[in-house]
């Protein structure tokens, strides 16, 4: 702990550390993406990918410490990089393998990691939230001074189970972190076609002063900002002074997910919703000048925390790491049937 | 030794016990330990006993997410119908998690709910939803109709490490019985032979065990001998005790006091057909409720509830006794 709102500062291994990471997710979303037209049926359902979302990933999840818990969405494959999950296991649960993070069994959308306090993902929208209040709650009385990270969209803000739950959470002073990931786009809805605050004009974030909490909206593609405002968040929540709202704007820069389709028709990714529904392709290039990624490692350059080849370097190590992750999910076996009705019951 | 309780009073000494027992029992709903001096605030404190707000998403969610995080919490619910408004969190939340997770993880999670207060509860509150959570792998329901089985299935649905469906029927609230006392476990999926005969299996849950009782005794002037079985738990659903039973009397009569296609009754009557079928002399009756909005008015309400006459008529006709009656 430190000055700053007791968050402490990001030396140049931390930042590093952080592009790092970031660049990792990138990798490992662009081999989940390149696999349905490399490797067709090997991926089955439906994916999505965080492309767009690192900055915001990486800054919030280097807030945590050791004991700290989180939850996330479907949306769920950056947050366990970060945290240290094997790309390894998680690529063999894409792929429905027996050495998969959960054994295969619960694939793209439901990736849990509880060895690194990554507690489990629910596939319906906003429905994890009251999950990650209720480890919040389990904290709280355990009085060890966990927090506990809850992720979600921009979407989920117009559930009951967001309102129920963020009231709660403020009524208890629960040590949790509301972090609503705004990528401008429900689905294929845009925001403004389905959120009352940002149609008038205003920032998500004024959804907290509806359960007295403090909500605050940040530049969610700076994971230095991210970091500092979810950190002061975090630090709050841990001295007992309660949950914070934040809304953490960035682009999806992937369409919401591969396409829907009956088995038989080959799955892939789509345009993005501004290009293939919209008739925006500028307002989707835009977003590509402010991809999080190439934009972190400029301004890790400029400041001299690394050079342009140690970046590259970095690259490639993540590049063999994620290549390797791949080959790893290709050759582990599928699971026994027996694993089927294995974990149905406790 | 055992003592006297009511069945409600029963549930709760069950859930004391436990708190006792186990510091990561949770207890906490809407419109409870709103005082410092309620029993269960008193001794367990506000961290362990707390009230919700009428959020039942997020009551059931947080139970959850603690659960998740090592606790095992008891949500009072207060009416099965309650837990409409938060499906998602019952039926595709809490007994997903275990399976999605490849075994990472329980759920360890009671909801405690009334059903079936059909005393002028009219269209919403008065349901017997129980079968709408049979079907889910993962969720246990359990139906008590005795205070001791009261007190021992919520004992053991605290301990179970899935998340269980505690489903009370309102009707049998202030209903007595003898209670053991201290430790006291019901094992899942046990059902209890309530009365022996030869003549018909006649099976029940809940309010509608008394119903057969009371049926049977009827019978038994005539020289019916019907034996009753209460599977006490319908998920998992103890199917061998009532096939035995029907292998011996060849005659089956279910009461259930749910609308007919989501009633429990059809479901055993499908696993008795399947795997019983041979033992069967006459068709399987079943006496459900009929299918309507439960009305207000009183002789109406009556109407559309199984009750003994309705279940001795059944028996006769199982027996080739009566002339069938649409």
């Amino acid at each position: 702990m430190s000055a700053n709102g007791g968050v402490t500062p990001l030396d140049r291994d931390r930042l590093v550390w952080i592009y790092t990471q970031m660049l990792r997710i990138r990798e490992f979303e662009e081999r989940v993406k390149r696999t349905f037209l490399e490797h067709p049926g090997v991926i089955r359902g439906h994916t999505h990918l965080a492309d767009g979302a690192e900055a915001s990933i990486v800054g919030s999840i280097a807030t945590l410490g050791p004991d700290d818990q989180f939850l996330t969405t479907y949306r769920c494959h950056g947050y366990p990089i970060a945290r240290g999950t094997d790309p390894k296991a998680m690529m063999a649960e894409i792929y429905g393998r027996k050495d998969g993070l959960c054994k295969g069994l619960g694939g793209s959308m439901h990736l849990t990691d509880v060895s690194n306090g990554f507690l489990g993902t629910s596939g319906i929208v906003a429905a994890g939230i009251p999950h990650a209040a209720g480890a919040a709650w389990a904290a709280q009385i355990r009085k060890q001074g966990q927090v506990v990270l809850c992720f979600f969209g921009d979407g989920a803000s117009k559930q009951g189970a967001f309102a129920e739950t963020l009231n709660i959470a403020s009524l208890w002073k629960l040590p949790i972190v509301f972090v609503m990931e705004n990528n401008g786009y429900n689905v294929h809805t845009r925001t403004e076609q389905e959120d009352a605050n940002r149609a008038a004009g205003e920032e998500l974030s004024v959804k907290a002063k509806a359960f007295s909490m403090p909500g605050v909206t940040i530049d969610g593609r700076d994971p230095v900002a991210v970091y500092e405002t979810v950190g002061a968040a975090v630090a709050r929540a841990r001295a007992g002074d309660g949950p914070t709202l934040v809304e953490s704007q960035m682009y999806r820069l992937s369409a919401h997910g591969n396409i829907i389709a009956p088995p038989g028709v080959p799955l892939h990714f789509p345009e993005h919703e501004a290009v293939e529904k919209f008739g925006a392709p500028e307002e989707y290039e835009a977003a590509k000048q402010g991809d999080p990624v190439p934009a972190f490692r400029g301004r890790l350059v400029a400041d001299g925390a690394l050079t342009a080849q140690q970046a590259d370097e970095i690259g490639e190590k993540v590049r063999d790491e994620m290549q390797a992750a791949v080959t790893f999910g290709l050759e582990s076996p599928f699971p026994d049937t027996s694993e089927a009705l294995a974990y149905t019951e406790a | 030794m055992a003592h006297e309780l009511p069945y409600i009073a029963a549930i709760g000494e069950a859930i004391h016990l436990e708190m006792e027992r186990d510091e990561s029992v949770l207890y906490f709903g809407q419109n409870m330990a709103t005082t410092e001096n309620e029993p269960f605030v008193d001794a367990f404190g506000k961290d362990r006993v707390r009230v919700t707000p009428i959020s039942e998403t997020a009551e059931i969610g947080i139970a959850i997410g603690a659960a998740l995080s090592g606790f095992r919490p008891v949500v009072e619910l207060y009416m099965a119908e309650f837990m409409l408004v938060a499906m998602d969190q019952v039926l595709n939340e809490a007994p997903r998690f275990r399976g999605m997770s490849g075994g990472q993880v329980t759920v360890p999670i009671v909801l405690k709910a009334g059903y079936g207060f059909t005393a002028g509860w009219a269209g919403q509150h008065t349901g017997t939803i129980n079968a709408l959570f049979m079907g889910v792998p993962g969720l246990k329901v359990v139906v008590p109709s005795t205070a001791a089985d009261a007190k021992g299935l919520m004992a053991t649905a605290i301990r179970d490490d899935n998340p269980v469906v505690y489903l009370h029927n309102y009707l049998l609230t202030l209903e007595h019985g003898e209670v053991p006392d201290g430790e006291y476990l019901v094992p899942f999926g046990e059902a209890a032979i309530r009365r022996e005969g030869g003549d018909v299996t006649i099976v029940a849950t809940g309010w509608c065990v008394d119903r057969a009782l009371n049926a049977a005794e009827e019978l038994a002037k005539e020289g019916i001998q019907a034996e009753v079985i209460d599977p006490r738990t319908l998920a998992p659903l103890d199917t061998k005790t009532i096939l035995e039973s029907v292998e011996k009397t060849g005659r089956l009569v279910l009461v259930d006091q749910s609308t007919r296609h989501a009633s429990a009754a059809t479901v055993i009557a499908g696993e008795v057909a399947e795997h019983g079928f041979s033992s069967l002399k006459a068709p399987i009756i079943q006496v459900t409720a009929l299918d309507a909005t439960v009305p207000y008015s009183q002789p109406l309400e009556a109407f559309v509830m199984p009750d003994e006459s309705k279940v001795v008529a059944a028996v006769r006709q199982v027996l080739g006794l009566a002339p069938v009656t649409a």
